[in-house]
């Protein structure tokens, strides 16, 4: 097996297996760290020595036998000896039920902030060492350390059940999960500072936990629609950027170069979840992207649907960035005047005041007018605005072009 | 996100301060940091050397020109810096609002939002 296999392996592995250690020492703290030394310990023999046998036997013997190392120290430490009792027992052969999503909603519990949150799902559920997400960050490994840490604590404190919330807990929760994938592929997808616009391997991996989760919720619509954004976004990742690193916008994008296969795939999925009942954020966001998919060239979008379905989704989830939205496909099936009018909306909105994207589509909008002196003068608000160096340029170019 | 929180200081303002105060706000940066480090936040912290030790270098026609002190010439001066990531501005704010010389008429906390970043951050 060749080690980017073995690394997939350990991935896939790691939360069967730290699940399996949960439900028979019942402490998330202790398992998490030893699971993680189990995975570093395979990632490091297995493509020197070969895969065993049975490799989630192989991760699961190892990381009870770090588990015990541990609290035989913590003992030796506060002399405590019933914890040790408790897990000298020879581990078992793992049982068949897959913990993936239950460790999904103790990662993402609601006690934790987002960062904390996208860290521990990374490691405990996606199997990424601490450095790697050290590295995804741009964060000393000690920080990240710290911030697991930290979560892990929080969790325990919580005083969580190793199991999946019931009833309406469970609809509740799953919003923060899908909410905590979407920052995640975000993270990937545009750098939320810096010059790297793509962290590839970021958006890989939400889509590869939010496949996950989609495998064992297949009837729910949001997981659904979220599995399917992300596949729409991430199809037209080649066209996003020229190979300098510059930002090309939807409408320049040369779109011979999307992934028809993943496009393919995430139509497919939206028709499925649009089938169902009940209509959320994702499956919306999700079937707007789908109609820009449609469109071979940017002057056949279908502006009016785009609209309407910017109109719904402003209905069941207001927000002055769906408004934000909502105006460009406005202006787009009505004229800039009518965009203008509805940003216009937005101006009162605290949530949006000096927010570069308010000022960016302004100043598009204004473009489009022909108020060449409003448009400049708007992109290069929007320049100074953004944490982003890609998008800094970009309006920048943009200021220089409505100039010339 | 990443911050860079700026402690803008002014020597005139520190000289005037008694030693307990003194003693008080190294203790208090002493507890900053230990918060920041538990809760996974800080990434590192420096302190700046006198500015009356800072060199200003120029080229001019390919020739360096070195002048002694500081760039500016003002009352305040950057006199250190944490470097943090956190979940956002406000985040951002609530902690510079917790570093000592945020309480200390005289003393400035700039808090800016880091745009690029490159290099190795292990300290």
């Amino acid at each position: 097996m060749t080690a980017p296999a073995i690394e997939d392996l350990l991935r896939e592995l790691t939360p069967q297996v730290l699940g399996a250690l949960v439900r028979r020492q019942g402490q998330f703290e202790g398992c998490e760290d030893a699971v993680q030394e189990a995975v570093l310990a395979a990632a490091v023999q297995w493509p020197a020595e070969g895969v065993p046998g049975n490799p989630r036997g192989w991760l699961l013997t190892v990381a009870s036998r770090r588990l015990i190392d541990q609290l035989r120290s913590d003992h030796a430490r506060r002399e405590r000896e019933s914890a040790t009792a408790a897990v000298e027992a020879p581990p078992e052969d793992v049982p068949d039920t897959d913990d993936t999503l239950v460790l999904l909603f103790l990662c993402c519990h609601p006690t934790l902030t987002a960062a904390s949150q996208i860290a521990l799902t990374l490691r405990a559920v996606g199997g990424l060492t601490t450095a790697e997400i050290a590295r995804a960050f741009l964060v000393p490994e000690a920080t990240m350390a710290a911030r697991i840490s930290r979560a892990k604590q929080r969790v325990r404190a919580a005083g969580s059940s190793f199991s999946l919330p019931a009833g309406a807990e469970l609809q509740e929760r799953l919003q923060v999960v899908l909410h905590v994938l979407y920052l995640i592929f975000n993270e990937g997808y545009t750098a939320s500072s810096g010059r790297e616009l793509h962290r590839a391997d970021l958006a890989h991996e939400a889509i590869r936990l939010t496949g996950m989760v989609h495998a064992q919720m297949p009837e729910d619509g949001e997981v659904t629609g979220l599995l399917a954004l992300m596949l729409l976004t991430h199809a037209r990742r080649e066209a996003r950027t020229t190979p300098a690193g510059d930002l090309v916008p939807l409408d320049e994008q040369d779109r011979t170069k999307w992934d028809r296969g993943l496009i393919d795939k995430g139509v497919e999925l939206v028709k499925a979840s649009l089938a169902g009942s009940a209509l959320g954020p994702y499956q919306l966001q999700a079937a707007i992207a789908a109609t820009h998919a449609d469109a071979a060239t940017a002057e056949e979008t279908d502006w009016p649907q785009v609209h309407a379905l910017y109109l719904i989704l402003e209905r069941i989830a207001p927000n002055p960035m769906v408004t934000l939205n909502r105006a460009i496909a406005l202006a787009e099936t009505e004229g800039p005047q009518a965009g203008l009018a509805l940003l216009a909306t937005l101006d009162g909105d605290e949530r949006m005041a000096g927010h570069h994207r308010l000022l960016s589509v302004r100043a598009h909008l204004l473009e489009k007018t022909g108020d060449t002196a409003g448009a400049y003068e708007h992109y290069r608000r929007a320049a100074r605005s953004t944490a982003s160096i890609a998008e800094q340029r970009y309006l920048e170019s943009r200021a220089g072009r409505v100039r010339a | 996100m990443k911050f860079l929180i700026g402690m803008h200081i002014n020597p005139a303002v520190l000289d005037a301060l008694t030693d307990e105060e003194r003693a008080a706000i190294g203790a208090g940066h002493g507890r900053f940091i230990e918060e920041l480090k538990q809760s996974g936040e800080l990434i590192t912290t420096q302190a700046l050397a006198d500015p009356s030790q800072a060199a200003v270098v120029s080229v001019r026609d390919g020739r360096t020109v070195v002048t002694d002190g500081p760039f500016l010439e003002a009352k305040e001066y950057l006199g250190g810096f944490y470097l943090v990531d956190c979940e956002n501005k406000d985040r951002a704010i609530e902690l510079a609002a917790r570093i000592p010389d945020a309480a200390i008429e005289g003393l400035g906390i700039e808090v800016r939002q880091v745009m690029f970043a490159d290099g190795q951050l292990e300290a």
